[in-house]
């Protein structure tokens, strides 16, 4: 097909050389290249948002965006979101309130908001229902997740 | 204190919340990635298939050792369908696989599978459902005349006086639209030949891997011990995932045939196209009522699009003889005449989807007390009252028996915390206002847990239905549960290991649940059919407590009591009164250590069990308030509650978990998701942003009550719980619906009850009216 690129990613503060069609989405460099199977895929058309990752502080769905053009900027996957053994507020909760069930919206949940409040640590909780509108889970019925994105919002906004 | 009852978070979570999950595609890279070439018509000859220069396209010819998938029903009505891997000579709906290529990754094998050219000769093909039942139909199977698959039907005696003496008799026609089950995971497999042993490993994202092996080494002719498969963490399956696909066969095929790593990830335009669609339904009825609105005989006629094929193991009977059977639901129904038929058409194969035929049959039995309410000048809660069953076990006329619920009960319940009366004073305070609120009630029973008896009942020449669990208890105290059943996201590990917890006096945490590995686990059938925690639960249970009696034999003996004495408690073997106890992992270490001062005590820490219950009945109340803008027929649902019977909760956080995904995919079915096809059969809904799955902004909080009726029909009280959502919420929306039209005096006969199904309907009215 056409002539491989080397680019350079930046994920989670870890630096990836790799070698790239310029046609291969972010998401999959992510999951072949990087080996960072956290990000999955639900639709690869931009809906369910299962791949939400966040490229420059704002959550961003991988499969719509090429893997060249995240070249120099800072890409942060769920993979990044814990600190060590200490889960992020977002994944304590999320566990606490029930908020996964098959687990594989997740990531993109979290990332979702993870990214939507780094990008404004001032977002209320309605607006953080109305951004929470733009990912699908078939799973919960979204009852908990509202939960645990309610109560993470707290810890983060008290800086826990 | 026991584990049993307690909310506990799921052990599962940690490693799923890190990004850390292995679902199947997660073990692709690497592998040879395969792209299936699919028929672009629903119907035709294929008279050719092109290879571009220099590519191995595969075909039936390649396939030609490979059997067919034909599951079969051994009843007089049945007509057994062949479904090959590949497509042979023709194709019988769009979407079919016709050819494979193979490619170092999964974009090259997209870019190969373009350039192969199907010369396809397209005839016109059956799609509706009616249409296919009309005299001179196009025929989906020459060996299917009239184009059906599978007939129920019966008829009592006294069907016929019941119509003649009733003081109403009230019709209805319902309509329930195709939908999907639509996990976020799609389907998708890797596949792996070691050249060491010659056996192939399968991964697949499924929901019964063991019957997944019995129909690969089938379709193969190869002995299961060639196979493995494994289901990786699965992605959710509600269902879709419970089928023998042709996808599956391929792969393993081209695994053993080229020996080397292949991998089928499946995306979201086939997971639309080829996976499987359900609830394709037409339910005409009548019921005849007496003056005081008793149910005396109910007469139906069941129409269930099945299809192209059907699927494996459970067959395209799965609709239409649960429907058949199940009808009545909740009602006393003195006098029953049935016809319920699976019909075949040039569209994707009907397969199990959460709930069933029961949300479409719920709709029907709770839009014909409605009506017969209204016609009879009734409460609809009195109605209800008068014709739900009341004693048990309640014996229903298809043979049905219903152990001990709560059907009256839970009623009661969600009228009174609804509160009706204040509720019709905002109503009509609204619609002087020009708003449009409603009210919507529906009562069902979620038939549950059942075992080998139901499925044979139905004629299954495959007969599911146990469980089989394997316990042990290594010499560091800790416990393996080794299951048949294969959870995928419900959270069964952890409620599995609360309940083995108690049995051994162990922590949760100290229990190791091993799932969807057919190396590892004893033949079980999967998880489906709200049964995993009634049946695997029980399973698990009768395995523990053999274990825990040579615990309990080897402490007493080391502590100088009788087994009777000691307790299994908080990690201790005590002996009950005294202060004398011992860790349990002494006495573990005991048993397998120092094996020969207990060798005359029976029983070992490796036990298995198996467990194969008649089935129960859960049952709930859901009650939705919808608002309804009648300028552009939208919906809004503004509140849900449910009251749910579903026995002992062994972990009432998950059970609610499964109520609140359930309502969310039952509004859906009410509301927005549906699966179109235009007359050719081209499906046109096969992305996420045609086909409509609800997001957080569509599905209000959802309130629970629980009552906890413990029947003695299972082992641990619980009853299942995984469907109960998805069958009563869309009657509860559409009840609501109507109420909030009431003005208009319309009727939803259709569901998805879209905004321009309720205009159609309120312009409708208002044309017949001038």
């Amino acid at each position: 097909m056409t002539d491989r690129l080397a680019t350079t990613l930046d994920v989670n503060g870890r630096s990836y050389s790799v070698t790239v069609e310029p046609r291969k989405s972010l998401a999959d460099a992510l999951r072949e290249d990087c080996g960072l199977t956290g990000t999955h895929l639900g639709c690869e058309h931009g809906v369910c948002g299962a791949c939400t990752v966040i490229v420059d502080g704002k959550p961003v769905r991988s499969c719509l965006m090429f893997a060249v053009q995240a070249e120099g900027l800072a890409v942060r996957t769920v993979e990044g979101l814990a600190e060590g053994d200490e889960l992020h507020p977002l994944q304590r909760h999320f566990w606490e309130q029930h908020g996964l069930q098959c687990g594989f919206c997740t990531p993109g949940f979290l990332m979702l908001v993870a990214g939507a409040f780094e990008a404004d640590p001032t977002i209320d909780d309605a607006a953080m229902m109305e951004v929470l509108s733009s990912n699908l889970c078939r799973c919960t019925g979204y009852q908990n997740i509202a939960k645990a994105v309610s109560l993470a919002l707290k810890d983060m906004r008290a800086g826990r | 204190m026991s584990w049993t009852g307690r909310a506990l978070p799921r052990l599962e979570d940690p490693t799923l919340l890190r990004g850390r999950g292995r679902y199947v595609a997660d073990l692709a890279p690497g592998a040879a990635h395969v792209r299936f070439v699919r028929s672009p018509v629903a119907r035709g000859r294929i008279l050719g298939i092109e290879a571009p220069e220099g590519v191995r396209v595969y075909t039936a010819a390649d396939l030609a050792d490979v059997g067919q998938i034909r599951p079969v029903l051994e009843r007089p009505d049945y007509v057994a369908v062949s479904q090959p891997v590949l497509a042979v000579d023709r194709v019988c709906f769009a979407g079919q696989a016709v050819a494979f290529v193979v490619a170092d990754d999964a974009a090259a094998a997209e870019d190969l599978a373009e350039r192969v050219f199907l010369d396809i000769e397209p005839e016109d093909p059956v799609v509706d459902l009616d249409a296919a039942l009309r005299p001179g139909a196009i025929q989906t199977h020459p060996e299917a005349p009239g184009n059906v698959l599978v007939e129920g039907r019966m008829r009592t005696p006294g069907l016929d006086a019941a119509f003649a003496e009733a003081a109403a008799v009230i019709a209805l026609d319902l309509r329930s639209r195709r939908q999907s089950a639509m996990p976020m995971e799609t389907r998708g497999g890797v596949a792996r030949y070691d050249t060491r042993d010659g056996r192939t490993t399968l991964h697949a994202s499924v929901q019964m891997p063991h019957m997944l092996r019995t129909g690969l080494a089938d379709l193969l002719g190869c002995p299961e011990a060639e196979l493995r498969v494994i289901a990786p963490d699965v992605g959710g399956g509600f269902g879709q995932k419970m089928s023998l696909f042709p996808e599956y066969a391929a792969l393993v095929w081209l695994a053993r045939h080229v020996k080397r790593d292949v991998a089928w990830i499946e995306d979201r335009r086939e997971n639309f196209l080829a996976s499987a669609h359900s609830r394709d339904q037409a339910f005409t009825v009548r019921g005849a009522f007496d003056a005081t609105g008793h149910l005396l005989g109910l007469e139906a006629n069941l129409r269930s699009n099945v299809g192209a094929f059907s699927c494996y193991p459970v067959t395209c009977g799965v609709e239409p003889l649960m429907a058949f059977a199940e009808l009545p639901g909740p009602y006393k129904v003195p006098e029953y005449g049935a016809r319920s038929r699976g019909v075949t058409t040039n569209t994707c194969t009907m397969a199990p989807y959460r709930g069933v035929a029961r949300p479409m049959l719920t709709l029907t039995m709770e839009r014909l007390m409605e009506s017969a309410a209204r016609r009879l000048g009734l409460d609809p809660v009195e109605i209800r009252r008068r014709n739900l069953i009341d004693r048990f076990p309640h014996r229903s006329p298809t043979g049905l028996v219903h152990d001990e619920g709560s059907y009256i009960a839970a009623m009661e319940a969600a009228v009174a915390a609804v509160d009706v009366p204040a509720f019709r004073l905002r109503q009509a305070e609204a619609r002087a206002k020009g708003r449009h609120l409603g009210l919507g009630l529906s009562v069902f029973s979620e038939r549950t847990g059942y075992g080998t008896p139901a499925y044979a009942a139905r004629g299954m020449a495959i007969v599911p239905g146990y469980e089989q669990v394997e316990c042990s208890l290594d010499p560091s105290g800790h416990v393996e549960l080794r299951i048949g059943a294969s959870p995928h996201g419900q959270g069964l590990g952890t409620a599995l290991a609360q309940l083995v917890a108690d049995e051994l006096g162990v922590e949760p945490g100290q229990v190791q649940v091993v799932s969807g590995d057919t190396d590892r686990t004893p033949y079980g059938w999967g998880t489906f059919a709200s049964r995993s925690m009634v049946i695997a639960g029980g399973a698990s249970r009768l395995a523990s407590a053999k274990v825990a009696a040579k615990l309990r034999g080897v402490a007493a003996r080391m502590m100088g009591a009788t087994e009777a004495e000691i307790a299994l408690e908080d990690g201790f073997a005590r002996v009950r009164g005294t202060n004398r106890a011992t860790p349990i992992r002494e006495v573990a270490r005991a048993a397998h250590h120092r094996s020969h001062l207990f060798a005359d005590l029976e029983g070992g820490l490796r036990q298995s069990a198996f467990y194969d219950p008649f089935g129960t009945f859960s049952n709930a109340c859901h009650v939705a308030q919808v608002e309804v803008d009648v300028e552009t027929g939208g919906v809004r649902v503004e509140r849900f509650l449910v009251v749910e019977d579903a026995g002992r909760l062994i972990n009432p956080m998950i059970v609610d978990g499964q109520i609140h995904g359930g309502v969310a995919q039952g509004i859906a079915n009410a509301l927005y998701e549906e699966v179109v096809y235009d007359p050719d059969g081209n499906l046109l809904t096969a992305s996420l942003a045609d086909y409509l799955p609800p997001t957080i902004h569509e599905i209000p909080p959802i309130e629970i009550l629980h009552m906890e009726t413990i029947s003695d029909a299972t082992l641990t009280g619980a009853k299942g719980v995984g469907e109960g959502g998805t069958i009563g919420a869309p009657a509860a929306v559409v009840n609501a619906i109507v109420d909030a039209l009431s003005p208009f005096g319309i009727e939803i006969n259709e569901i998805p009850a879209t905004p321009e199904r309720i205009r159609a309907a309120i312009r409708s009215a208002r044309d017949s009216r001038t």
